[in-house]
């Protein structure tokens, strides 16, 4: 990569959130280390190592899992900033599957499609059906619900779900809980989860102990980070106050297309890159639209979040992927990505 | 730069005057839809209903027009009127035939609103 370049990316990537995590210097290392960095949640405290490392020591204790979180595939988005959206999710799904450590399932953490339009999904369900992991949660995201407030990705995602796709379920003592901020959103609002799952959501906590892991995954981001843009969830507080008494919580979502990550207490906030397309940091551009960089440069600002569970700590290490690194001299434009 | 523009540039101006004269008024008008007052439009650019604001007389219709990579909607929020999902490019009108202030937003990215105030 040219230093020209390079310094776009950086420039691209750089954090603006002032929440201490600067993206730069996390990607910097992430090329440093070859394969990523592992952020260790100990006690509401992130450490980082070499994830390659790690990966290996650990992987197959007892207990232990990982799973992988894909996000705003938009299938059905053929629009300059990224003509063929299906290829670069393919790539993801390759990536997944080159994995040495099977994933034991996949997350997407919505905007499955760019239009909610049958063939869009058709279209997704046949890349995913090539995941090696064949287990694979959803929750909507905005674009999934453009026609019919939901209906047909209910019918296609959501079976088994409680009210507008929302549930939960259990991973050798992990407790993961999917969250619906897309519906109903009220004008000059941001996401909203509503008064009927927020109940749910307390009801389902109630009763579990404390020392159980939680995993809230929702499409918008459960954490404020960009108001002028709609980037949070205007009820999220409450949600958040039913799980502080739990000693290990990890939010993923998706939407905003860029990693950003927070932590608050015990409370780890991660949002996961796109399969599509990225989007600009809050308020570097005049809206949150997609964001065109050079067609060799598009595969380093997409990607995958891979999240281990290591029973010895009972925490999860999240380790984000672009799918493609940019090790290789010719940018690695189509290729599977830099593993 | 096209033979056209050179044809007309060498015509004699009174010439070039007589015939713009010529021109079919009526025709040009429909040519423009409607006569100004009654048409209005809205451009959706940029997460942006522009102008956020627009006075409009009763009968008038205004038409919004999603000039974003990113599908958006017009959705009054007291329920008088709900777009299509707009992809690029695509319109969608409405007839206001009563007098009045007529919010709405749009329900894919609710931050984005705008008001219509027919007089």
């Amino acid at each position: 990569m040219t230093d020209k370049n390079k310094d776009l990316i950086d420039q691209k990537l750089q954090d603006l959130n002032n929440d201490g995590v600067d993206r730069r210097g996390f990607l910097k290392c992430m090329a440093w280390a070859g394969t990523g960095l592992v952020w260790t949640m100990s006690g509401g405290i992130p450490s980082s190592r070499a994830f390659a490392k790690s990966h290996g020591k650990d992987a197959g204790k007892g207990g232990d899992f990982s799973f992988v979180q894909i996000s705003d595939s938009h299938i059905g988005f053929n629009k300059p900033a990224n003509p063929d959206v299906t290829a670069t999710l393919q790539t993801a799904i390759n990536k997944i599957n080159a994995m040495p450590d099977k994933p034991d399932f996949i997350i997407h953490t919505g905007d499955l499609s760019q239009l909610s339009k049958p063939s869009e999904f058709d279209t997704l369900d046949q890349v995913l059906k090539g995941a090696s992991a064949k287990q694979i949660y959803f929750v909507p995201g905005e674009h999934d619900m453009l026609t019919d407030n939901g209906e047909q990705y209910l019918q296609r995602y959501g079976k088994g779900t409680k009210g507008g796709g929302w549930y939960s379920f259990d991973q050798k003592g992990v407790h993961f809980l999917g969250l619906v901020n897309v519906a109903n959103l009220k004008a000059g609002g941001m996401g909203s989860l509503g008064h009927e799952q927020l109940e749910w959501l307390e009801d389902d906590l109630k009763g579990r102990s404390a020392s159980t892991p939680i995993v809230l995954f929702a499409h918008i981001p459960l954490w404020t980070i960009y108001p002028d843009w709609g980037w949070g969830t205007d009820d999220s507080e409450q949600a958040l106050s039913y799980v502080k008494r739990f000693g290990s919580v990890t939010v993923l979502n998706g939407h905003i297309h860029q990693i950003m990550q927070k932590v608050e207490g015990k409370v780890s906030f991660h949002t996961a890159m796109s399969t599509a397309f990225p989007q600009p940091a809050p308020g570097t551009a005049p809206s949150a639209g997609p964001m065109k960089v050079p067609a060799d440069q598009l595969q380093r600002v997409l990607g995958i979040t891979d999240v281990n569970y290591l029973v010895s700590g009972r925490s999860l290490a999240v380790v984000d992927s672009p799918l493609d690194l940019g090790t290789s001299p010719s940018g690695n434009g189509g290729g599977s990505g830099g593993r | 730069m096209t033979k056209k523009t050179l044809w007309m540039a060498s015509m004699p101006a009174p010439l070039l005057i007589a015939m713009l004269l010529l021109l079919p008024g009526p025709r040009s008008l429909a040519a423009n839809d409607q006569p100004s007052g009654t048409a209005t439009e809205v451009k959706i650019d940029n997460f942006v209903f522009g102008p956020q604001t627009i006075t409009v007389p009763v009968g008038a219709t205004v038409t919004w027009t999603n000039k974003d990579d990113i599908p958006h909607t017009t959705v009054s929020t007291d329920g008088v009127f709900k777009s299509k999902v707009m992809d690029t490019d695509e319109k969608f009108s409405f007839k206001f035939t009563k007098a009045g202030t007529y919010s709405y937003f749009c329900s894919v990215h609710p931050k984005m609103t705008g008001k219509v105030v027919v007089q």
